[in-house]
Parts: structure tokens; C-alpha cells; sequence
């Protein structure tokens, strides 16, 4: 150490650069441990890179000694869980649907499953909350209004079988004939008012009263005399307040003449007999679920 | 720029051995004292029994994370009560600024686990291997029988101790009779095995090899204390006034320090505090017993390293006497932090009093916000938690409170009452429906009340919450 190593006021070891003629920089040396946990982690780094995968390869990089590999950590994860889920899955699976709701345990297994079934398959449609989509003519799941039977065999038949599929020869079936063809745009104006009046709307009485004739001969056949719709065909009930298609003088014109006929896939080919009930048990229990008659 | 052409000034220091030496005085007793209720408390208290009652864990301080509950003799703090936990982590945190401000690093020379355990693994040493002299002069021998001896004595002693401090720790988190049974036998958790050999790995070296490095090098508290410290502060400084110029006893015009190296000699950081405040003093006060220890043998009075504020300086040099302690400590600064600090703990006091045997938290679903049904009525759905933290089933009974014309239903059930087991939570979907055409129904929000009671009780309680309709 020199005096030049120094500052002339307090005698304390600078590193003996100087800036600017007088900047000075304290010498405060690291501990020497500093240094070696420093050479350490360097080991340590090479001999990580040869335990697990690092280097980058063309196709695959190194596999590393331990033959780590996230996937298939991922993979016997999975494994593990499905394998300790398998009991509780057989037990629904020979349980009656309809007596799910009794045992909490397995209740509580089908919602929380269901739940996640649902977000996965069904919620690109129905949406993630269940409401549906009017605009698309997804149906909501979450009131009291089915087209095809809301007590949890029926739910349970439509997600397994699906609806006006070619690829389920059970699927749900039914078609409403385009009435363009069949009834002048005068006649269509006046089932419209007449639909208007059944559901409680606004609508014009004269044109109504001429319409209920055309509506018993055309459509009462399906949709009832009433209005009260017909599950066994798909038939929407037209005298309430929800519409799948729009309940606007215009959407409801636009559906008798050239109607839309939603299809849904049958998921029997997709999903597990327990993810099928498990589905159907979060779907029943979302607000609108009927008792079995 | 220019370089020295002189030798290459080091970049790295090997560390210089600190070798305390035993001290007597006022602050060593209290020290002493300080660390045999902070270590009793830390070992003891894992075995303090508190009966709470069948099912439920008979340990009086418990961090019951399996069951996500924490157990403090009569409390037992629920996941949804955590603000009782943050309260008391403010509490500490002020605490510290408190501290800080009106006593400097009171909380590093006295309370902090390095410094305690580095205490007591000190004293093991002394009592090994002997006081400063023996031990300087066993570390600069070479490695016979008899050094190879006390190393491995005092080595065994502290690993011992080091086991049993990481052994405590995870009595914290489970029954600590069938854990310790469990441990000894071999039948315990791998991650208890884990978290012992981890802890006692790292008080044996951060103990017995570390010490002083770990606040100087490793710890944030002193880079931020300096923002807490101001001049009325109490600190550990030396009368410069006062010693200086040093010299032996008996050198004409010399000051008060001798030149003894007793505060050197007794301090566990290895500095000179005659250097005034540095980032590396815990202001353990051991060198103030040391100096006085000098001065009364020398017949002069004692405080020549002392307990001082910056503030007094001037008035010290001019050949005053300093301020009384309370002059400093009680100034608007830590009388804010003594306010705040209060503050939170009535609060924290008030709120255990006020809580009750039953909660529930409402979440109510959005989407959709709302659901249009059949009949044209308006549902909104609600997330219902449902807690009793009764040791029995209990039957609770929800309602609701509006200006609104509302109804409510249960999923799952045509009643108004939901069973929830003892001690648990149960999520209850929950239906609120405006009939078609009602104000609540055709606006865009109403406000409403949720209601539980407690049927046996008749405890209650409540949350609002919002209804949507189909207005905009």
C-alpha cells in the first residue's frame, strides 16, 4: 500500500483510480468467500448441465444423465391423479343419476368435474357461464326453459346422443320446415302477430285474430295450440319470455320463414360415461334443473 | 484514468476471526436475560397444551396448514380471518420503526435471531475452549490432539444445539408429542426430515462460522435502518471530546481512552466503535460494559462509550451534559409510531371481540349477470360461503332484505336452510328472483341484504350485495 493508494484526508486504501484529476474510488474488498461461492455455482452449473436436459441439439437438446424431463413429470402427474380419481369415476358411473345429489361426496366429485368438463367442451357454444348465445342461437342453460327435457336423464340423453347430428343415429331429431314456401309474406305478418299475442307482446290485434287460423293449421301440430311447444320433438314453448332465435317481430318473422335448426355433437364418442354424467349433474344443478317425472 | 504503478490493491479480503472476549456488566445481564426468554419462548412453547375440546388440536400455539388453520391459545384465526395475521405483521413492522428511531439497531443487538444464536454459540466457545487469549492462540496452533478435541467438542455441542433449534421449528406446524415420537422413530413426513436437517444446517454454520457476515453482507435491515435514524436517535458512539487525544495512563494532556482495546477486544463484529457509527455495528453495547468496566478501575466515570444522540454533541463539547434519555426517545416522530402502533392493536383487539361464531361471503355470479325466466321474472345467482366455527353441526337459515319485491332460493332444495358441519365451510348456490314486471326486475341494479342465521344460537349476520335487472 502506498500513500498514492490513499486519501489524503482519511488514510483509507482506494483502488488507485483516479477521475477528474481527484475522484477517487474506496477499495472495500469482497470477502474471499465471495469469490469461491462464485467459482462454486460455475461447478455447479457444469454439473448441472450434465444431470439434466441443456444443450440444444438439431432435432432434441441433451438429454442429461437423470433423464429428467418436464413431460413426462406431466404425464405420470395426470396418471396419478386419474388413477386416484378411478374409484369415485366407477361410483358414478353405477350410480343413478338421479340419486347423485344424495351423496354428497360424489355430488360435490360430479359438479367440480362437470365444472370442468363443461369449460372445456361446451363453453366455446353455451359460453363459459352457461347463459348461451342469442345472437348465434345457443341455447341458455341456466333457466327454466328446455327445448328437449331439463330433468338430468334428459340433460344426460342431449350431451350424449346430441342434437341433428348425422354421426349419432340416436340424436335428438326434429326439423321446422322452412314456411317461405308454404305461406304468402301476408300470411307470415300475420302468424308473427299472432306469436306477438301468445307470448304476452305488443302486437296488432286485427292481423293477430287472422293469424290464429294459419297458426293452428301450420304450427299448433308442434308447437301447440297455445304455444306450449313440444319437448318430445324439440318444439320451443312460444308463450313464454325466452326465445332461442330472438323474440322481436322481425327474428320471429325471420324464423318461420326460412327457420335455423341448431345441431349439437354427440359427445358419447368424445367424453368418458363418467364425464358424461358428471357434466350433466353441473349442468342440472345450474338453476334451471327439473325433477324427474 | 490512471493506475498506480504500485502493487495491485486486493479486490478480495479473506475474513479477519473474531475472537470475543468475555464481558461483564449491566448490558451483558440484560443481554443474557433477553436471550433466555427469547430461546425459552422459541423451545418451549410448541409444548404448551391448550384444550380446546374434542376434534380439535390440543396445542397452544399451532400453524395447522394441512387444515388451514392457525391456533393461538383461545384464537383460531379461519383463511378468510388473515388480516388478523397481516394486522400483527404491520404491528412488527412498526414496532421496528419505533425501535429504530428511538434506539438505533436495538432489534440487531439484542433480539435478532443471528445475534442470539451467535451469543450462545459464542459462549459454548468460551466455555470449550476458553476466553479470547486461549482461543487466539488455539487458532494460530497447529492441529494437535488436544485441538482437534475441543474443536470436535465444541463442534458436537453446537450441532446439538443447532438440532434442537431446527427441531422446534417444525413442532410449529403439527402435534409436537407425535411429531418428536414420529421423528425418533423414523415414521415422520420426508419434509420434516428436510426442514430440520435444512434449519440446523444453517444455524451450525451461520452460528459457529458466519456470524458477523451475515449482517454485514447478507442482511437488508442495516441499509434500510438509516432512514428510520435521526439525530435525536440513541446510538452506540465514543466521546471523542472526551478520549481523545488517546494515550497510556498517565501521559500528560492525554484523554480519558487509554488505548485499552477492551471495545475492540469484546466486540462480536470485530470493529472499533471509537470510529464512529459504521454499517457493521449491531450496537450490542458490550463495548460500553467493557469501557466502563476500564474506567472504573481507572477511577474516571463511566459512559465513555455510551448510549448517545447526535443532537448532543454540541452541547457535550461545549461541556454540558447531555439530555436525559426520555428527551430523545419521546419526540413527535415516535410518539406517531407508538400511536399507529396502538392503533392497530386496538383495532386488532376490537375485531377479535366483534367477530362471530358464523361468516359467510357472497359472491355474486356475473356471468351472465342476470338470467331471463319463462315466466319473464329476472334470477341473479350468488356464491354463498357458509361458515360455522362452532364445534357442532349447526343449521343455517339464509334470508334476504330489500326495498325490492325479491325472492330467494336455494339450489339443491326446496328450504331456506343449509346443515354445515362443524368447523367447515360450505359453498351454497343461491337464487334471487324479481317477479316479471317489478321494479327491481326492470332496473339496472337494486341494492339487497343476505342474511344468515344460526338456528341454534340465533346468531346472525350479513352481507350486501347488488341485484341486477334487465335495465340498462
Amino acid at each position: 500500500m502506498t500513500a498514492e493508494n490513499r486519501t489524503p484526508q482519511e488514510q483509507i486504501e482506494t483502488t488507485g483510480h483516479v477521475w477528474d484529476d481527484d475522484l477517487r474510488e474506496y477499495n472495500n474488498p469482497l470477502p474471499r468467500w465471495w469469490l469461491w461461492t462464485f467459482y462454486l455455482t460455475i461447478i455447479w452449473g457444469i454439473g448441472y448441465t450434465i444431470a439434466y436436459p441443456a444443450w440444444p441439439l438439431i432435432t432434441q437438446a441433451t438429454p442429461g444423465l437423470l433423464g429428467y424431463s418436464t413431460r413426462a413429470e406431466v404425464a405420470a402427474e395426470i396418471a396419478r391423479v386419474q388413477a386416484a380419481n378411478a374409484p369415485i369415476e366407477q361410483r358414478l358411473v353405477e350410480t343413478e343419476l338421479t340419486s347423485v345429489a344424495a351423496d354428497p361426496e360424489l355430488h360435490q366429485f360430479a359438479l367440480n368435474a362437470g365444472a370442468a368438463v363443461f369449460r372445456t367442451n361446451c363453453a366455446q357454444c353455451h359460453g363459459a357461464g352457461a347463459g348461451g348465445v342469442q345472437a348465434s342461437g345457443y341455447p341458455n342453460l341456466l333457466d327454466d326453459d328446455w327445448l328437449w327435457g331439463g330433468d338430468i336423464e334428459a340433460i344426460a340423453f342431449t350431451v350424449r346422443h346430441g342434437i341433428r347430428n348425422a354421426t349419432d343415429p340416436d340424436a335428438r331429431f326434429s326439423e321446422m320446415p322452412a314456411f317461405a314456401q308454404v305461406l304468402s309474406a301476408d300470411e307470415i305478418a300475420q302468424v308473427t302477430e299472432h306469436v306477438l299475442a301468445l307470448s304476452g307482446q305488443e302486437h296488432d290485434a286485427a292481423l293477430a285474430a287472422q293469424g290464429a287460423p294459419l297458426f293452428l293449421d301450420n304450427c299448433a301440430s308442434c308447437h301447440g295450440e297455445a304455444g306450449e311447444g313440444m319437448r318430445d320433438l324439440g318444439a320451443p314453448r312460444l308463450n313464454d319470455a325466452i326465445w332461442l332465435y330472438g323474440g322481436s317481430r322481425e327474428a320471429i318473422a325471420a324464423q318461420i320463414a326460412a327457420p335455423r335448426n341448431g345441431v349439437m355433437p354427440n359427445w358419447g364418442d368424445r367424453l368418458s360415461e363418467a364425464q358424461i354424467r358428471a357434466v350433466a349433474t353441473y349442468v342440472h344443478g345450474l338453476g334451471g334443473g327439473e325433477t324427474l317425472q | 484514468m490512471t493506475t498506480a504503478d504500485t502493487q495491485e490493491p486486493r479486490l478480495y479480503a479473506a475474513r479477519e476471526p473474531v475472537f470475543p472476549r468475555r464481558v461483564k456488566g449491566r448490558f451483558r445481564t440484560l443481554k443474557w436475560w433477553i436471550m433466555g426468554v427469547t430461546l425459552g419462548i422459541y423451545y418451549v412453547t410448541p409444548w404448551i397444551r391448550w384444550d380446546r375440546g374434542p376434534n380439535l388440536p390440543d396445542q397452544a400455539v399451532l400453524v395447522d396448514l394441512a387444515n388451514r388453520r392457525f391456533f393461538f391459545f383461545m384464537i383460531e384465526i379461519w383463511p378468510h380471518e388473515f388480516y388478523f395475521v397481516a394486522g400483527l405483521l404491520i404491528m412488527a413492522g412498526l414496532g421496528l420503526f419505533l425501535f429504530t428511531s428511538a434506539l438505533g439497531r436495538v432489534w440487531c443487538g439484542y433480539a435478532c435471531p443471528q445475534t442470539v444464536w451467535t451469543d450462545l454459540f459464542i459462549l459454548v466457545e468460551r466455555w470449550i475452549e476458553g476466553d479470547r487469549n486461549a482461543r487466539v492462540r488455539l487458532w494460530h496452533q497447529k492441529w494437535d490432539a488436544r485441538k482437534t478435541r475441543l474443536r470436535l467438542v465444541k463442534w458436537t455441542v453446537w450441532l446439538l444445539i443447532a438440532l434442537a433449534t431446527g427441531g422446534a421449528w417444525v413442532f410449529y406446524f403439527t402435534d409436537a408429542p407425535t411429531l418428536l415420537r414420529n421423528l425418533l422413530t423414523g415414521s415422520a413426513h420426508p419434509i420434516a426430515y428436510t426442514t430440520v436437517a435444512v434449519l440446523t444446517a444453517t444455524t451450525f454454520f451461520f452460528g459457529g462460522f458466519f456470524r458477523e457476515q451475515i449482517c454485514i453482507y447478507a442482511c437488508p435491515w442495516p441499509r434500510i435502518q438509516a432512514a428510520m435514524m435521526d439525530e435525536d436517535t440513541l446510538t452506540i458512539g465514543y466521546r471523542v471530546w472526551r478520549g481523545e487525544p488517546r494515550g497510556k495512563l498517565g501521559t500528560p494532556g492525554a484523554g480519558d481512552c487509554i488505548d485499552c482495546k477492551a471495545c475492540v477486544n469484546v466486540c462480536p463484529m470485530g470493529i472499533d466503535i471509537r470510529n464512529g457509527q459504521q454499517l457493521a455495528c449491531i450496537t450490542c453495547a458490550l463495548c460500553i460494559d467493557a469501557c466502563d468496566d476500564v474506567m472504573a478501575k481507572i477511577g474516571r466515570p463511566r459512559g465513555l462509550i455510551d448510549y448517545l444522540a447526535l443532537s448532543d454533541e454540541a452541547r457535550e463539547r461545549a461541556g454540558k451534559p447531555p439530555r436525559s434519555a426520555w428527551r430523545h426517545i419521546l419526540r413527535p416522530r415516535t410518539l406517531l409510531y407508538t400511536a399507529l402502533y396502538a392503533a392497530v392493536g386496538i383495532a386488532l383487539v376490537v375485531a377479535l371481540f366483534l367477530r362471530q361464531e358464523i361468516d359467510m361471503t357472497v359472491a355474486p355470479v356475473r356471468n351472465p349477470t342476470f338470467v331471463l325466466l319463462s315466466d319473464g321474472s329476472v334470477r341473479n345467482t350468488y356464491d354463498v360461503r357458509l361458515r360455522n366455527m362452532n364445534l357442532e353441526d349447526r343449521t343455517f337459515r339464509l334470508s334476504l332484505t330489500s326495498d325490492a319485491l325479491l325472492r330467494i332460493e336455494l339450489e339443491g332444495t326446496e328450504e331456506l336452510t343449509v346443515e354445515v358441519p362443524a368447523n367447515q365451510m360450505v359453498l351454497q348456490r343461491v337464487y334471487v328472483i324479481a317477479p316479471a314486471g317489478t321494479p327491481a326486475a326492470e332496473a339496472h341494479r337494486t341494492g339487497l341484504r343476505l342474511w344468515v342465521e344460526d338456528l341454534t344460537s340465533t346468531d346472525r349476520a350479513y352481507r350486501d350485495t347488488t341485484f341486477n335487472g334487465r335495465g340498462e
